[in-house]
């Protein structure tokens, strides 16, 4: 399995902080998802990071088993 | 040590960290401490503060290297509170030491800019028993682009 982490609001939406989901390219992923979930992953200010490391955009993850792909939406700052 | 971070998700006593740290720099010619506190305003019963494990701290880190080098210090400290707080209760800390006391002012002005603009941290408040998501403001990122 592989695991998606939601920061802020988005773990309001998803209904939790993470989820275990099967590996394959991020659209399968995000294909099983509930769609208004799956709109806000993709929303072009939330950031990603693969495994701890802040990556381009959502289009060519592949995610493997054990990775962890995190969606942190902007920052309300400290 | 130029640099001293902590990410922390207990209470703490701004004290505790700024005495240890100072005595660690002998020599200093000026140390400039700044402490933010939960407001008690406007009915805020609570404020709530996450992070993301893998970015916050090296992030809050990379801000204290930047502050550091950028402003000459002898050393900064970091404290930020993650977590549930109640109004009066410290969030954040930092204290620059310098030879001269511009240099600590502004590197405090620096940090705070940046942690309240660009650090990973998500916030929420609690009013009349409801939690609301803090949004980003303008005047944060303003704030920032001043640097």
């Amino acid at each position: 399995m592989a695991r998606l982490v939601f920061l802020g609001r988005l773990a309001d939406l998803a209904g939790a902080g993470e989820r275990a989901v099967e590996p394959g390219p991020l659209a399968e992923v995000l294909a099983l998802l509930p769609p208004d979930l799956a709109i806000a992953l993709l929303d072009e200010r939330v950031r990603i990071a693969l495994n701890g490391e802040l990556v381009g955009g959502p289009e060519s993850i592949v995610l493997r088993p054990g990775d962890e792909l995190a969606f942190l939406p902007p920052v309300s700052g400290g | 040590m130029a640099t001293e971070v902590h990410l922390l998700t207990h209470p703490f006593h701004p004290g505790q960290y700024v005495g240890p740290f100072t005595t660690a720099h002998p020599g200093l010619g000026g140390v400039c401490t700044f402490v933010g506190e939960v407001r008690g305003e406007n009915g805020v019963e609570a404020l709530e503060l996450s992070h993301y494990e893998p970015l916050t701290l090296p992030g809050m880190k990379a801000l204290a290297q930047r502050a550091v080098a950028r402003f000459g210090l002898m050393g900064i400290l970091v404290v930020h509170r993650s977590g549930v707080m109640l109004p009066g209760e410290p969030i954040v800390c930092v204290s620059a030491v310098a030879s001269h006391r511009r240099a600590a002012f502004d590197a405090v002005d620096f940090a705070m800019d940046h942690l309240k603009s660009d650090s990973w941290f998500w916030k929420r408040e609690k009013r009349c028993g409801t939690w609301r998501w803090i949004d980003p403001r303008p005047d944060d990122y303003a704030a920032r682009d001043r640097w």
